[in-house]
This record gives structure tokens, sequence and C-alpha cells, in this order.
């Protein structure tokens, strides 16, 4: 899979809503008003818990649903309107894989790489060479003839990948792809998908719960709360300064700074009368995220500050650091001004009396 | 025992093995659309279909409701019709088939029903047509649970085949009744009984065999 013909395709999602009737009646709101642009060749992440309506989002760029109102395009065609053999077309520009992989199992793992050329017409000799091709790139080559009950977790969802990219699509559609994968497989998977991304040029649009996801090979990233799209962005805009509450409770679990437990049980919104310290989160990011900060906050104020947690990662190739400190609550205004000033971000947790 | 009955025997043996899988057969090719078709059409399924699903169940429902000997003696017009004659090895296949046709079809449409639906899913989002989906998909994954069905519906039609005796249909039964019952000859019924389980327990074994060459599904209790 060297020569790739077709180019990546944007996908659009315009004012769309998606409602369902419940079996005895009444009408549920599983997307309401979501618009959307993933850019040709991006991958991108949609995040939210189960029942927000993302895994509804991802099936209507194919159209295993369809909108009740707005338009999803694929390219500048309307998924949502187009049926029958319309629909099949637009279906072959558009691989999917699966959480649970959904291979067949009566067919080996070239048979199932196989499957959607049979289905898109191809002529046989021609499948065997593609095959082969993708069999390679995924690295399968010795267990070409075995079946997927033979086969790791990890290698069922390479053979679904390589099942995904058999047409040359210019969209893969990722359906929580490594939720039934232990983390070490997870990032061989992820790491094939960016390959794949950079190599074919294909735009991925992939739905996840996990932030750590996201963070490892999304350049952007949309968060879905109630049907509805909370906040998006890029990945490194939303990790540095996430706005909704959503987001913020998603970032928590990937970034590894919580408050410690002895701090936690303690903390109030509240400020109190008497003495207290003001617990702040510090963002650094891009070149301010190596600086010795609270160093100079020390020297220049004379501010003294308790680091309570801490991390510095990256997102793509940008570092981005977290921290929670404490310190006197009676300077709290002027420290954060001073950091603010110096190109950091800075959020009050709370008070500890 | 004679050579005469031992000829009988053979005879017999080979009428019942003869009615069996000609209406095996011919119930397969009808029962094995109707099943796919019940299982699929429901509302809301690959060919959303309600009604037409609904009717053909409900006649499902009442051929097999019908005990077979009653059957046999019901529908011997349409027998006449058909194979020419009411009497006969040949003409007891046309009950024996009508018979197999919806049993065949519910063992078909359950094993379909037990088909992941993710599979479907995976095959609809390559663009895959309802027949595509069908005949890749469907059939291929429901293969091992079909082919113990079939071994079900043989099994049945052997024990059904001994009961065509009643409209002058041959084979095994008629020849235990003739001549086991009415002519009082117990060594010949205990053969008759001996060849029947024989059968029957071939069939089984034959149909095991072939349910576990196609399932390539990891063995039940590890993996998944």
């Amino acid at each position: 899979m060297t020569a790739h013909d077709s180019q990546a395709a944007s996908i659009t999602f315009e004012s769309v809503g998606k409602s369902f009737t419940k079996p005895g009646g009444g009408i549920v709101d599983a997307i309401s008003d979501v618009s959307l642009t993933v850019e040709a060749g991006t991958i991108t992440g949609i995040i939210g818990r189960s029942g927000a309506g993302k895994s509804t989002m991802l099936r209507m760029v194919n159209g295993l649903e369809r909108p009740t109102s707005g338009r999803v395009l694929v390219g500048d065609q309307d998924v949502g309107a187009a049926r029958g053999a319309k629909l099949r077309t637009i279906r072959r520009d558009v691989g999917m894989i699966f959480q649970h992989f959904n291979l067949l199992s009566s067919r080996t793992v070239s048979e199932n790489i196989a499957l959607p050329l049979e289905i898109s017409g191809m002529a046989a000799s021609e499948i065997k060479t593609r095959v082969t091709d993708l069999v390679e790139r995924v690295a399968l080559s010795a267990q070409a003839d075995r079946y997927p009950a033979e086969l790791s977790g990890g290698q069922k969802q390479r053979v679904g990948i390589a099942r995904a990219l058999a047409t040359e699509p210019k969209i893969l559609l990722s359906d929580e792809a490594t939720s039934a994968l232990d983390p070490e497989t997870t990032q061989t998977v992820l790491s094939l998908l960016k390959d794949i991304n950079r190599d074919l040029g294909l735009t991925i649009l992939l739905i996840t719960h996990e932030m750590a996801v996201v963070r490892d090979i999304a350049s952007h990233v949309a968060v879905i709360e109630g049907g509805r799209i909370v906040e998006a962005g890029t990945t490194y805009d939303v990790f540095i300064a996430p706005q909704h509450p959503t987001t913020r409770s998603f970032l928590s679990g990937v970034t590894g700074v919580t408050l410690p437990a002895f701090i936690k049980d303690k903390i109030r919104k509240q400020k109190p009368e008497t003495d207290s310290e003001e617990v702040i989160r510090v963002t650094f990011a891009g070149k301010h995220a190596t600086d010795p900060m609270l160093a100079l906050l020390t020297r220049d104020l004379g501010i003294e500050v308790n680091i309570l947690a801490g991390a510095v990662e990256e997102i793509g190739t940008q570092p981005f650091g977290n921290l929670l400190v404490s310190l006197n609550a009676a300077k709290g205004d002027e420290a954060r001004a001073y950091l603010e000033r110096h190109g950091l971000l800075t959020e009050v947790l709370g008070y500890v009396g | 025992m004679s050579a005469n009955l031992i000829n009988l025997l053979l005879e017999a043996t080979g009428q019942t093995l003869y009615m069996v899988a000609v209406s095996t057969l011919l119930g397969t090719l009808f029962g094995l659309p109707l099943g796919v078709f019940l299982a699929i059409s429901q509302r809301g399924e690959l060919l959303s279909a309600p009604w037409l699903n609904k009717v053909l169940g409900l006649l499902v429902n009442a051929t097999r409701s019908v005990p077979f000997i009653i059957l046999v003696v019901a529908i011997i017009p349409f027998t006449r019709a058909i194979a020419g004659t009411s009497i006969g090895t040949t003409a007891a296949i046309v009950p024996l088939t009508i018979a197999a046709v919806p049993f065949i079809a519910r063992l078909v449409e359950n094993a379909i029903r037990e088909v992941d639906g993710g599979l479907i899913e995976a095959a609809r989002a390559m663009g895959a047509t309802p027949f595509q989906i069908i005949r890749k998909v469907l059939i291929p994954e429901a293969l091992p649970s079909i082919t113990l069905g079939l071994t079900l519906a043989v099994v049945s039609l052997i024990g059904y085949s001994a009961m065509v005796g009643a409209v002058g249909g041959e084979g095994l039964g008629d020849l235990g009744i003739r001549y086991g019952y009415q002519r009082f000859m117990p060594d010949v019924m205990a053969v008759v009984v001996v060849i029947l389980i024989v059968l029957v327990q071939l069939v089984q074994s034959i149909g095991e065999w072939i349910a576990a060459r196609v399932d390539k599904r990891a063995p039940k209790g590890r993996g998944q």
C-alpha cells in the first residue's frame, strides 16, 4: 500500500440532531444541534461518557444512523440523504474498526481482510495481491491463514484495521477500538493508527472515553456531553485550558495530577475568614513549560509555595506541565497575577484552613 | 432369519434412506431461505417486512402443530397432485418434505439469529447489500449451528418416515409394523429397531463431526 489514489476527506456535521422513539412511546434526543468540522487528514477524537451520543455521531458518518435534523457530509456528499447504491459507494470510502473487532469467525485473517474487496466486486487475483500487502502492513504475515479465535486481542484489532483499509478509504472511523485492549496493546494499535494517518493521509475520526487515547494520537478533540458538543479545539488548547467541567474531569484522570487525599478531604470552595492556604492549579504551556517559575515567584515576591502534585508531559511534540500548589491565601491574588503575567494559566481549586 | 427376510430388511433400509435423504434435501432447499427470511425480516432488521414475517411465522407454526400422522392423511389430495399417486415410497416424500420445511426453517432461523449483530453492522459499514450479507456473513457464520440443526432434522425425519407406512409408504417402520407386529415376528421388530438406532447414531455422529469441522470459533469456556 504505497501508492494511494484517494485524497483524505473532511467530515462536516451541520446542526445535526438525532432522536429515537422509545419503545413505550416518547422521544429521546441522542444528539442535539451538533456542529463540528473534522478537517481532512487530521486525527480527531470525540470523547464522552457512555450514552453521551458519541457512538451515534460516529455511526452517522457511514450512514449506520441517519440524522433526524441537519446534515452530515463526507467530503461534499450528504450521507444522511444517500440511499441504496449511492450510500454503499460512500461506505466504501469510509473504513470502520470496532471495540469488539467484529471479525468473521469462519474466515481466516486473509479472508477477513478480503471481505470488503469481495463485496466491492474486485477480481480474485487483484484481491490476493491487495490482501498480501495489507497483511504485511499490519505485521500479520505469519498469521495470515489463522482464524480469529487463534489470535490475541491486539492481533484481532490489527486484522480489523487492515480490513478497514482494504478499499483504500478516505476516512477511518474508530469505535472505541482500544477499549477492550490492555495498555501495552493499546499503544501498539494507536501507533499503527498514527502511522496509517501519516503514510496514507486519511482522516481518522475516533470515539473514546479515555483522554489518554486523545492525548496520544489526536490532533483535535471534541468533548460531548448529553448529546451536545461542550468543547472542541486542538488537543493542545483543550488540554492546557479546558473550559468545561466535563473536560476537566476527563483531564484529571489523564494528567495524573490530582490532589493528595489529606488535602482533598479538607478543601473548601469558600475562602475562610481565618488564615488559610489557597490551592491553585498552575498550567505551564509551550515555551514556559520548563521555566522555574515557582522559584522566581519566591525570589521576586517572597511568596512561599508548597508543591502538592505535578507532572510535565507532551501532547504531540509540545510539552505542558501541570502543578498543584498551595500558598498563603492572603497573597493569592498577587501570586496568580504574577504567574499569569509570565504566560502561565492558573485556576483556584479551593482553600484549606 | 430367512434370506427372504434379510432382503426385505435391506430393501426397507434403502427405502428409508431414500425417503429421508430426498425429503431432507427438499426440506433444506425450501427451509433454508425461509429460515433466513424469518430471521432477518422482523421490524428494524436487515430486510424489514414485519407483516410478511408474521404471516409466514403463523404458517410455519400451523404446519408444525399438526401431528405428522394427521398431516400425512390430510394432504393426500395434494400428494396425489404432486407425486401422481398417494401410495408408495416416493409419494411419502411429499408429507415428509412438508413437515421438514417449517422445522428446518425454524432451526435455520435460530442459527441465523445467534450471529453477532456486530458482524452485520461491520458488513453494512463495508457497503454490503443485504444479499451479500446473507451469503458472505450470516450463512457462513451460522453454519456450525445450521449443521447441528439439520442433523436434528434428519433424525426427526427418520422417525417420521416410520409413520408413512400408514398411507402405503414403505421403509423400516412399515416393515416393523407389518412383520414384527401384525405377523408376530418379534425378531424382525428387534432388527428394525436396531437398524434405526444405528442409523440415528450414524447421522448424529456425522453431523457433529461436520459441525466441528466448520466451527472455527474458540472452544466454549475459553477465549472469546
